[in-house]
């Protein structure tokens, strides 16, 4: 049946089973590939996307769920990888295989939306859904850090530019 | 643009004897040292220069990647060493993967940290014998001896005439120039490198984190149907009847198809195949098939029925010696000598990378076409070939980038399965496993028991080592990554050494696992060393630095592993000294441990901060690491990485495990084998180098095992518990 899908700020209609997860949805329907499969049952993280601004396990959510609410994929984090995340990542060269990052990117992200200056407390409890088989999570708590701190000197930077305004 | 590539010639050059195999000394053979350097005895396989660099006529740089990328990094490593003696800038550098064909590029293989060895002067030649031919060109075309002729940033200068171009000026000439013979090429001096040992970013950082479609599952042909395959969970077992009918009436659904398999468990195993328009479809359909799976005769095993067998074989005498010197039985019956005894197991692990096993296969006109994530590509044309009897000729395979290959991709099982339905269908066709067929398919990390006896001198110096190891296989033969060599450390360091194994019939496939054999033996060794060291009385630092100062044996002239005791001292007493050993002053219920390991030519030594509270729950708080693998660290960054990933890894295999009952794996899937996560991560693992004046060798595998004794011995340290079995669960450990 269609579903309208609002991914990445573009609206499409998608005809598949309700209970269909929105992770096949968006991989293997909408050739958005960067979402990964890693074990189907919310456990590694790798399919993690954004749904209302939270991140959400693609392999958990039936595309019915996901239906009319705002999805954000890898993709559109931020095309050019320009998001304070992404940049941090590549700073660091924080991927090994690199499989399992765009699930980690994607939970970083949203946690650093909610809170900008995470503790290590914060980012451990925030990060330990999502398994690194490689074995980065050294480099992703300081690329962590590291974004958080890009992303507080960009948001004093537009401040400042606003009030020059 | 036109490409003026190099590629044109084909003239083979044959690396000298030196270069492929004079580096590699007194190995003892693994399956994959022989995948990497041909077996012995063959010619040395070939590496045609020209195949891994392209000029373009704008001077646009492309250097071929020869080997499977599955995280160890070699994607920018091989290329960085080429580029380095090429004298280009690495900013401008293409890198572009090779298909499978090791008669232009040697061997492709990313198995036993064999990459960096192997290649490290081939690829340097390569590099300086495409310099070479640009020379010679220029000096033509300018009419100047090379010799006056200098190369910076990919240019060529001749200062004399004040003149410099850009190598694409010369690449069409340089093309028709001699290739000049590799092993005689001049190399340059290691302090003018600009590329090799500098901290350079991986090459697919940039794509990996804006999700571009560059992996292995993300690739896709147009008209290509999807397919899963059921296997039986019983290893071997065949179809005796299924609903067919039922499932290929389910939507989307194309194919069932029925294979009776071969019997070999690396290989094509009996199943039943749904092929459909869509994966999500296939293994919606998968889901109603009805298997009735014929009887198997492995359909008994369990693990808790090997651990019986193996106490039982335990308590007798071994069936087949490994090595034996002096005599244990007298210096045990010695007096004034403490006795230590402990049985010591580890259970079967699955590998689990985190992309799950695919390939896409594509049948038509009697040609086979492959894109497969795969450790072993030459070993997955021939698989291809034999099973369904096809000319290698008419097989091609594409290298494609693996989410994680830990050993699990040195079978080509998951590329024979793809390959015999796209046979059946004649469309293009792309396998995809669920990480439940991943975990109940695995080549498993083989079990092992090992019945230690040991004594110490009242000197408190180790005088007497046995150990009874009861391992998989019949007769001489071993399942496979079940066999250890008798020469393993402490063998030739002890006076009186008795070592030897039985076997154990086995269904259940197994296979190498990242440092197979050490990341094992090194938790049962080097805790059971920890545990005479408390015997004596000694510091277990200090034990281990007398132990290596005691070599009584020489090693043997064939079979010996190339172990040099003064390089292993170096590192202990480095992560001895890093880490504050013996001068720290640490809170009750937390210790320090250290495990050491030669594996894979590198020689890692490293100690473990835990904590144990009173719920038994641990905490690594810190790790150091001290690794000596040669005078050049050749990619830095990656390096670092590799090494703090092995440490994660060997923690994880201590809470992991893969039990067997009524024949078939036990657990499914990610909740049962809880891998590490960021919370019970070391937050800080202190890499340290020392760079000893060898040449370089690999790091994929060595810094992982010492992290299991290191992390044991510190449980022991912190809680006066030993842990003589994994996982550590199965004591009522569990992770803070």
């Amino acid at each position: 049946m269609p579903f309208t899908l609002n991914v990445n700020g573009k609206t499409t209609t998608v005809d598949v089973p309700g209970d269909m997860p929105l992770l096949w949805v968006l991989r293997d329907v909408m050739s958005l590939k960067g979402t990964k499969f890693g074990c189907g049952i919310g456990q590694c993280g790798a399919c993690t996307v954004h749904v209302r601004g939270r991140a959400q396990r693609a392999c958990q959510t039936p595309v019915s769920a996901a239906a009319g609410a705002a999805i954000t994929t890898i993709e559109g984090l931020s095309p050019e990888g320009l998001h304070p995340v992404q940049q941090a990542w590549q700073e660091l060269d924080v991927p090994q295989c690199g499989y399992c990052q765009a699930g980690q990117i994607m939970t970083a992200a949203a946690l650093l939306q909610s809170t900008p200056k995470p503790s290590d407390a914060q980012i451990t409890t925030a990060m330990t859904g999502n398994i690194c088989r490689c074995g980065t999570y050294t480099r992703i708590r300081a690329a962590i850090h590291r974004a958080a701190e890009m992303g507080t000197s960009r948001s004093t930077s537009t401040a400042q530019g606003a009030g020059a305004e | 643009m036109t490409t003026n590539s190099l590629l044109s010639r084909r003239s083979f050059l044959q690396v000298s004897a030196a270069a492929g195999g004079g580096l590699l000394v007194a190995l003892h053979l693994d399956p994959i040292e022989v995948l990497a350097q041909g077996p012995p005895g063959a010619p040395a396989l070939a590496y045609v220069a020209t195949a891994f660099v392209k000029i373009a006529q704008d001077g646009a740089v492309t250097i071929t990647s020869k080997n499977p990328e599955i995280g160890q990094g070699i994607k920018n490593m091989l290329p960085m060493i080429i580029a380095d003696e090429l004298d280009v800038d690495w900013a401008g550098v293409k890198i572009e993967q090779a298909d499978a064909n090791q008669s232009l590029y040697g061997a492709q293989v990313a198995g036993g940290s064999t990459a960096t060895p192997t290649n490290w002067d081939p690829m340097r030649q390569v590099g300086a014998a495409i310099r070479q031919m640009i020379l010679a060109a220029a000096a033509q075309k300018w009419n100047v001896p090379a010799a006056e002729l200098t190369t910076a940033s990919g240019r060529v200068m001749h200062r004399a005439s004040n003149r410099s171009g850009s190598y694409g000026e010369f690449a069409a000439d340089a093309a028709t120039m001699p290739v000049p013979t590799l092993s005689m090429v001049p190399l340059k001096d290691p302090k003018d490198y600009k590329i090799i040992g500098k901290p350079i970013r991986g090459i697919d950082t940039a794509a990996v984190t804006t999700g571009k479609p560059i992996f292995s599952i993300d690739f896709t042909v147009p008209g290509m149907l999807w397919a899963v395959y059921q296997k039986a969970p019983v290893y071997g077992a065949k179809v005796e009847s299924a609903n067919i009918d039922q499932v290929k009436a389910m939507p989307g659904v194309k194919h069932v198809l029925v294979s009776e398999g071969t019997t070999n468990l690396q290989g094509l195993m009996p199943g039943v195949a749904v092929v459909a328009d869509s994966w999500y479809q296939a293994n919606q359909a998968r889901k109603a098939l009805k298997i009735t799976w014929s009887a198997h005769p492995t359909s008994s095993q369990s693990s808790e029925g090997f651990q019986a067998k193996a106490d039982e074989l335990g308590k007798g005498a071994y069936t087949t010696k490994l090595r034996t010197d002096g005599d244990v039985e007298k210096a045990f019956a010695s007096s004034g000598v403490k006795l230590v005894e402990g049985a010591y197991m580890y259970p079967f692990i699955s590998h689990t990378p985190l992309e799950p096993e695919n390939c896409v296969a594509h049948w038509r006109n009697g040609k086979m076409e492959l894109w497969a994530p795969s450790q072993t590509p030459a070993a997955g044309l021939a698989i291809v070939a034999n099973t369904l009897q096809i000319p290698q000729s008419d097989i091609t395979l594409h290298l494609m980038k693996v989410g994680g290959g830990f050993g699990r991709r040195l079978t080509n099982d998951f590329v024979i399965e793809a390959a015999y339905i796209a046979k059946q269908i004649n469309v293009p066709v792309k396998l995809l496993w669920t990480r439940e067929d991943d975990m109940g398919h695995d080549m498993y990390r083989p079990a092992g028991y090992h019945y230690l006896k040991g004594a110490v001198d009242s000197t408190g110096k180790l005088v007497a080592w046995k150990n009874h190891f009861v391992t998989f296989g019949a007769g001489n033969g071993y399942a496979a990554a079940a066999n250890i060599a008798g020469i393993q450390f402490p063998a030739l360091f002890v006076e009186n050494f008795d070592f030897g194994d039985s076997k154990i019939p086995l269904g259940v496939p197994t296979g190498a696992l990242r440092a197979p054999g050490s990341h094992a033996f090194s938790f049962v060794f080097q805790s059971f060393i920890d545990e005479l060291a408390h015997a004596a009385g000694k510091d277990p630092v200090q034990f281990r630095l007398d132990l290596l100062a005691n070599k009584v044996y020489p090693a043997p002239e064939r079979g010996g592993d190339g172990f040099d005791a003064a390089r292993m001292t170096a590192v202990v007493k480095l992560a001895a000294e890093k880490s504050g050993w013996g001068t720290r002053k640490l809170p009750a219920g937390t210790g320090m441990g250290i495990g050491f390991q030669y594996s894979h030519r590198g020689y890692f030594a490293e100690i473990a901060e835990v904590s144990v509270n009173s719920n038994k729950q641990i905490k690594v708080n810190k790790v150091w690491v001290a690794g000596d693998i040669g005078r050049e660290i050749i990619s830095p960054l990656h390096a670092e990485n590799l090494v703090q990933g092995g440490v994660v890894e060997g923690i994880s295999h201590m809470m992991q495990e893969i039990s067997f009952k009524g024949g078939e794996a036990v657990q499914s899937n990610f909740h049962q084998v809880p891998l590490l996560r960021m919370a019970q991560s070391p937050p800080v693992i202190e890499v340290h180098w020392l760079k000893s004046n060898n040449a370089p060798t690999g790091l994929g595998e060595p810094s992982l095992p010492p992290i299991l004794p290191a992390v044991a011995n510190a449980i022991f340290a912190a809680s006066g518990t030993r842990v003589r079995s994994l996982p550590l669960s199965k004591h009522g450990f569990r992770w803070a």
